[in-house]
């Protein structure tokens, strides 16, 4: 019958968009090869259940979440709530604002891409807690809507909503911490006060 | 930087609020008209905007990974043993 070839043909566009989900989840290029093999096995078996026309992007990243939540996450590490209060809003656009004047003539983008490294910014999205983690790479990197991950993740829209919100904090300060490091900018006091 | 000294107006206290959602596209389209007619006129509110915009399309391409062709390989050969 035609399921296999019919698989193949709309699921197979979506791997290394999975794997790539896959690696930040797992961390290890050898487990996110196996979850990924999993999620396309889950899903073959489950196609007759998947109605075309509805999102199957969404629905792989459903089977591979739940995947990894329920298999790979072994280690559960400790639920660290990294103390965020003090991140207000705009945190890294208010330390690295001094940076486009001092290097004129870039883009922005240009300006952040120079500054960030891929391993960097891998890093910085990997050592997220876990739960801002998915979040954040569900949103701002695979570009679900909020209720698309409400579906991936089995939760409400409004967790969804404060699981960015802290993530995005986390991630601002992870990516600073790096800017830092670089010294690429001076660490500088708090500019809310 | 600026945002500081303007927060004190409702309409980019408003629009800095919506930052996020904004740019991922989830505010409804007169919502989105009345900020970025907003942007469109405050320097200040629009700075944060282009760069949070551009740290999102940095996240994008930064976290792009290849499958490994072999894995397509195996992905294949397991399908291909699943009973039809």
């Amino acid at each position: 019958m035609a399921d296999q070839e019919r698989f193949a043909d709309q699921a197979m566009e979506h791997m290394s968009s999975l794997y790539s989900a896959a690696l930040r989840m797992t961390r290890n290029p050898a487990d996110a090869e196996d979850l990924v093999q999993e999620t396309y096995l889950k899903a073959y078996r489950g196609f007759g259940g998947f109605t075309e026309g509805t999102n199957l992007k969404a629905w792989l990243y459903r089977i591979l979440t739940n995947t990894y939540i329920n298999s790979y996450r072994a280690k559960q590490r400790r639920p660290d709530e990294t103390d965020l209060d003090e991140v207000e809003d705009l945190y890294l656009y208010r330390r690295l604002g001094g940076l486009e004047a001092a290097r004129a003539g870039r883009s922005a983008e240009d300006e952040l891409m120079d500054l960030f490294s891929e391993a960097e910014v891998k890093t910085a999205v990997e050592e997220l807690p876990e739960n801002f983690r998915m979040a954040v790479l569900l949103a701002d990197v695979e570009g679900f809507s909020y209720k698309e991950i409400a579906e991936i993740l089995d939760i409400p829209i409004g967790t969804v909503m404060s699981r960015l919100h802290r993530g995005r904090k986390a991630l601002e300060k992870l990516l600073y911490d790096f800017a830092v490091s670089h010294r690429l900018t001076e660490p500088q006091p708090d500019p809310a006060t | 930087m600026a945002p500081d000294d303007t927060s004190a107006k409702p309409q980019c206290e408003d629009a800095l609020h919506e930052l996020y959602h904004l740019l991922s596209g989830e505010i409804d389209d007169a919502k989105r008209a009345k900020i970025t007619s907003h942007l469109d006129e405050c320097a200040p509110c629009a700075e944060p905007y282009d760069f949070y915009a551009e740290l999102r399309r940095c996240l994008q391409q930064r976290c792009q990974d290849t499958a490994p062709p072999e894995l397509l390989a195996r992905i294949e050969a397991a399908i291909h043993h699943e009973p039809h």
